[in-house]
């Protein structure tokens, strides 16, 4: 397969977030924020890279029967590098992601390309495709947290863009985060009609 | 008193799915219809109680004494996976017909967050045993206002004329958010 495509896919094509509707979880749940977005976004990202590569070692050695406990033992491994990571070095974010950190584990986006497709492919597609995935992720957790925090807060990654008290607090708190999520795929689906 | 205020806390206050974003999967997968819904809850219900026990002694009798807490998520998440296959097999031979209902949902179970999530923040809040159960079913009751209250809104949804890129997600996450909303009025209560 074309390795351009085969990275690209994850942004537009086959973005977990827009088309599929994988790993909504953390997508609502930690999207208060860009920053919050983007870290969630590369966790994931590096997770879901070393995870493909992992599989797509090993696929030959594991027996049908067991593999996906051994997939999501593969997948529990880099989470728990992941979460000792990033308590050590960014400490503030650990805090705001709280519990969604160990729950990449059940994130059905990294199952579901270890299952679908690091278990039938080489090496190199495998991280390629894992880095798509995970970018596409981390671009859709972004844009959903600056809608969120734009109109939330009035603020963009931190910084501010007009006066807090015109602010919209219901995108900060949980029913904003249904909301515009909402509308942003009913946008894209607009687009990928047109 | 404390009893009491778990379960409204976790029922309503922060309602797993709606203020905590945990099991939203599901939520979205299987609203379709009131009676799919019934069936998940469930499942959820049975799976969640049971492996909030097992995880909490996991945690109490096993990592704190050899202080291996680094490997909960690993152990937990295993001990789910191992969870749901038992009891799929038990449920099939002990009680054909609750297997029959539940069945199809067993499955799903391994990957709902919400059963990862409910056991990690059983342990993270330092529970006993009897305040894990009773937070652990309280949770998945909340779990179940959720998702019948939603099934009943989509059955309605059928009927309606949307728009056509309004259709499917778009219009299910918008009406998830004016329920998120509702649910909202209960904040501050306890």
């Amino acid at each position: 397969m074309n390795q351009w495509k085969n990275f690209s896919k994850g942004f537009f094509k086959e973005n977990a977030v827009f088309t599929l509707l994988l790993g909504m979880c953390p997508t609502l749940g930690v999207t208060s924020s860009a920053i919050n977005g983007l870290g969630m976004g590369l966790a994931t990202t590096f997770v879901l890279i070393m995870a493909n590569l992992v599989v797509s070692l090993v696929k030959d050695f594991i027996p049908d029967k067991v593999r996906i406990p051994a997939f999501i033992v593969i997948i529990a491994t880099f989470v728990t590098i992941v979460e000792m990571v990033m308590q050590a070095y960014v400490p503030a974010l650990f805090d705001a992601l709280g519990l969604f950190i160990p729950l990449i584990v059940v994130n059905c986006v990294v199952l579901g390309r270890a299952e679908a497709f690091a278990s039938k492919n080489n090496v190199g597609s495998s991280i390629i495709d894992g880095a798509g995935m995970g970018l596409g992720f981390t671009m859709a957790l972004v844009m959903l947290g600056s809608i969120r925090e734009l109109l939330g807060s009035g603020f963009l990654f931190g910084l501010p863009v007009y006066p807090e008290e015109y602010g919209m607090l219901v995108f900060v708190l949980a029913p904003g985060a249904f909301i515009a999520l909402g509308y942003l795929i009913a946008i894209i689906n607009r687009f990928k009609r047109a | 008193m404390t009893y009491f205020l778990i379960i409204i806390s976790a029922i309503f206050v922060n309602n797993i799915v709606l203020a905590q974003f945990l099991g939203i999967c599901p939520f979205l997968g299987v609203s379709k219809r009131i009676s799919t819904g019934i069936g998940m809850t469930g499942a959820v219900t049975f799976v969640m109680v049971i492996a909030t026990i097992v995880t909490w002694f996991i945690q109490n009798y096993i990592l704190i004494p050899f202080s291996v807490t680094y490997l909960q998520t690993i152990s937990f998440i295993l001990v789910i996976a191992a969870l749901v296959q038992l009891v799929e097999i038990v449920l099939k031979k002990v009680s054909p017909p609750l297997y029959q209902a539940l069945g199809v949902f067993l499955p799903l179970i391994t990957t709902n967050c919400a059963i990862l999530g409910v056991a990690i923040m059983t342990v993270s809040k330092d529970f006993n045993i009897v305040e894990a159960v009773v937070f652990s079913m309280a949770s998945a009751i909340g779990f179940g206002l959720a998702l019948i209250t939603f099934a009943g809104i989509r059955e309605q949804l059928d009927l309606m004329n949307i728009p056509k890129g309004m259709q499917g997600a778009p219009i299910a996450l918008v009406v998830a958010g004016i329920l998120a909303l509702a649910f909202m009025g209960f904040a501050g209560m306890v």
